[in-house]
């Protein structure tokens, strides 16, 4: 298939958005910014792909490459075939931004439906209200929100459009428990109907929870790509650590389901791979072993490791 | 026809923001009473064969309606800052239909200083044939496009905390300058160098309303390059304006 065309019928999902090779600089007080350096990345029709990265890995920088509002040092966008301006200027495109408030003097209904009437096929605009979980707020002014009803405003404002690309940009950010719940129902029946979607995070959970497929970036470049199982394994090591003065840490490290030790005072911590075989060899070996905590590493911890290699 | 819902929300926002429509349009009515009241009997101010009601009317009118196209301005530069321009740039709107909703927002608030002015005009005494208060009308309207130009360029070049004092400042040059607040005597440089800026013309629009000539072919140029020049500019500076702010 050649670069950007749209292969449609004939073995496999037609690759629908196509970023190849995108580069893009910032001007830094220490010289120029590399945030993002050589990414490729195809998403078919349908998919529900996550971009999952620390901050400051250059995901807001891609999807603001994705949605051309910003023009990649070198590389390309394509967008079902098309540069990203024609997709947009053709209804084709909504998103949630990263960074966004709403204008002031308008109800929330009024906003969702001045925005719906922008779209050739927008969705009906009580029932995304109903389905964001603002009817009932509908008829105040949008200065008057709180946090986290301005980012389900924004969210209705995204989904109203009824695109055939949906981009969100680390959307769950300012949301509460139940609003992040409600949110990613939402989300499920929108990508039911054939949508494709794109969301970037930093939440582990949320790219293994709610996509079919997560895409790792660190320092501007893509580490993993894979369905979302493949990238928990790759990145759900969990930490084990315990009170244990006196132990040898090297035959700690050679515990099954265990891939490092170090001791930090009179407390060690087991980096494993299976947390569950580690913990039953560790009281099996050391039934003194006090304070245990067993916790998930965080995205973070699990992308430097990744980087580091 | 899509924007045209667009265009019928930004009006009604503007209008609902009802300590900017009814200061913008209570401060020159104001500042005009206080200037024109003492001077009501001059039949002929400062030789310019105006009678300083109807040269203080359009004088403060032009002050008014630069002021409302620049504060579109202003508007444009708070929806930048909290990324609702961004917003805007990712649906189907085009940017025609975003800047002529622009416009059109600048141009209401501007005809409504202007009827508050002539209202306040006819109570000094400002009588005019109809013709001359439409011909008036229709005269600054034209020469007000280069306003409208210039507020969307400083609106996505400034942020709403920096707009503040290229927007006073610009004004308060332009009508020094263009005799909007007093008529401008003598020869030298500076009266020279006001017909070369659309804040004289549009208080030159008066002219009319008393039966005189309204622009010289001068002024229609210099008002046309200065639409040419700051429309380019504007364009420009909306194009290179995705970044988030």
């Amino acid at each position: 298939m050649s670069a950007g065309s749209v292969a449609r019928g004939g073995g496999g999902p037609a690759t629908e958005i196509q970023l190849q090779g995108l580069v893009k600089s910032f001007r830094g007080p220490d010289g120029p910014i590399r945030a993002v350096r050589g990414i490729d990345v195809r998403i078919a029709a349908g998919e529900t792909v996550a971009l999952l990265g620390p901050n400051g890995a250059g995901k807001s920088t891609t999807i603001d490459m994705l949605l051309g509002l910003l023009a990649p040092d070198e590389g390309s966008v394509s967008v079902f075939g098309r540069p990203p301006s024609q997709a947009i200027a053709q209804g084709a495109v909504g998103a949630m931004l990263q960074t966004g408030a709403l204008i002031r003097d308008l109800s929330v209904r009024e906003l969702v439906g001045m925005i719906a009437s922008l779209y050739p096929a927008p969705l009906d605009v009580e029932e995304v209200l109903e389905l964001t979980g603002i009817a009932a707020i509908a008829a105040q002014r949008t200065q008057k929100l709180s946090g986290g009803q301005t980012q389900r405003v924004r969210f209705a404002v995204a989904l109203v459009s009824n695109p055939e690309l949906l981009v969100l940009d680390e959307p769950t950010v300012a949301m509460d428990v139940e609003g992040r719940h409600a949110f990613w129902a939402t989300m499920r029946e929108f990508a039911a109907r054939g949508k494709t979607i794109l969301f970037a995070t930093h939440y582990l959970e949320e790219a293994d929870a709610y996509a079919d497929r997560a895409v790792l970036m660190a320092h501007g470049a893509i580490v993993a790509d894979g369905p979302t199982t493949e990238i928990r394994a790759m990145v759900g090591t969990r930490t084990i650590r315990a009170t244990l003065p006196g132990t040898d840490v090297d035959a700690l490290a050679l515990l099954p389901g265990v891939s490092g030790a170090e001791r930090r005072g009179e407390a060690v911590v087991l980096r494993c791979e299976d947390s569950d075989a580690a913990i039953r060899a560790l009281l099996a070996a050391h039934p003194d072993a006090r304070d245990i905590e067993i916790a998930a590493a965080g995205l973070e911890q699990a992308f430097l490791e990744l980087t580091a290699e | 026809m899509r924007s045209f819902v667009y265009t019928r929300y930004e009006l009604l926002r503007t209008l609902r923001n009802r300590r900017f429509a009814v200061l913008s349009v209570a401060f020159p009515v104001l500042v005009y009473l206080l200037v024109a009241g003492p001077n009501r009997n001059v039949h002929d101010l400062d030789s310019t064969g105006l009678s300083a009601p109807l040269y203080f009317m359009i004088g403060w009118a032009s002050f008014g309606a630069m002021n409302a196209m620049l504060s579109c301005g202003a508007r444009i530069a708070t929806e930048r800052s909290v990324g609702w321009t961004r917003q805007l740039r990712i649906s189907p709107l085009s940017p025609r239909a975003y800047f002529r909703a622009k416009v059109l927002t600048a141009y209401m608030m501007a005809l409504i200083s202007l009827l508050a002015l002539y209202v306040a005009g006819a109570s000094m005494g400002v009588s005019l044939r109809a013709s001359g208060w439409l011909e008036m009308t229709g005269l600054m309207i034209v020469g007000l496009i280069p306003f409208a130009a210039l507020g969307i360029l400083f609106g996505h070049m400034f942020t709403p905390e920096s707009i503040g004092p290229p927007m006073g400042g610009g004004i308060a040059l332009l009508g020094l300058l263009g005799g909007t607040f007093f008529p401008l005597s003598g020869h030298g440089f500076l009266p020279e160098l006001a017909h070369y800026l659309p804040s004289y013309w549009l208080v030159q629009a008066s002219h009319v309303g008393v039966g005189g000539q309204g622009w010289s072919a001068k002024g229609c140029v210099v008002v046309a390059a200065w639409t040419l020049v700051l429309s380019l500019l504007a364009a420009r500076a909306y194009r290179k304006d995705t970044g988030r702010v």
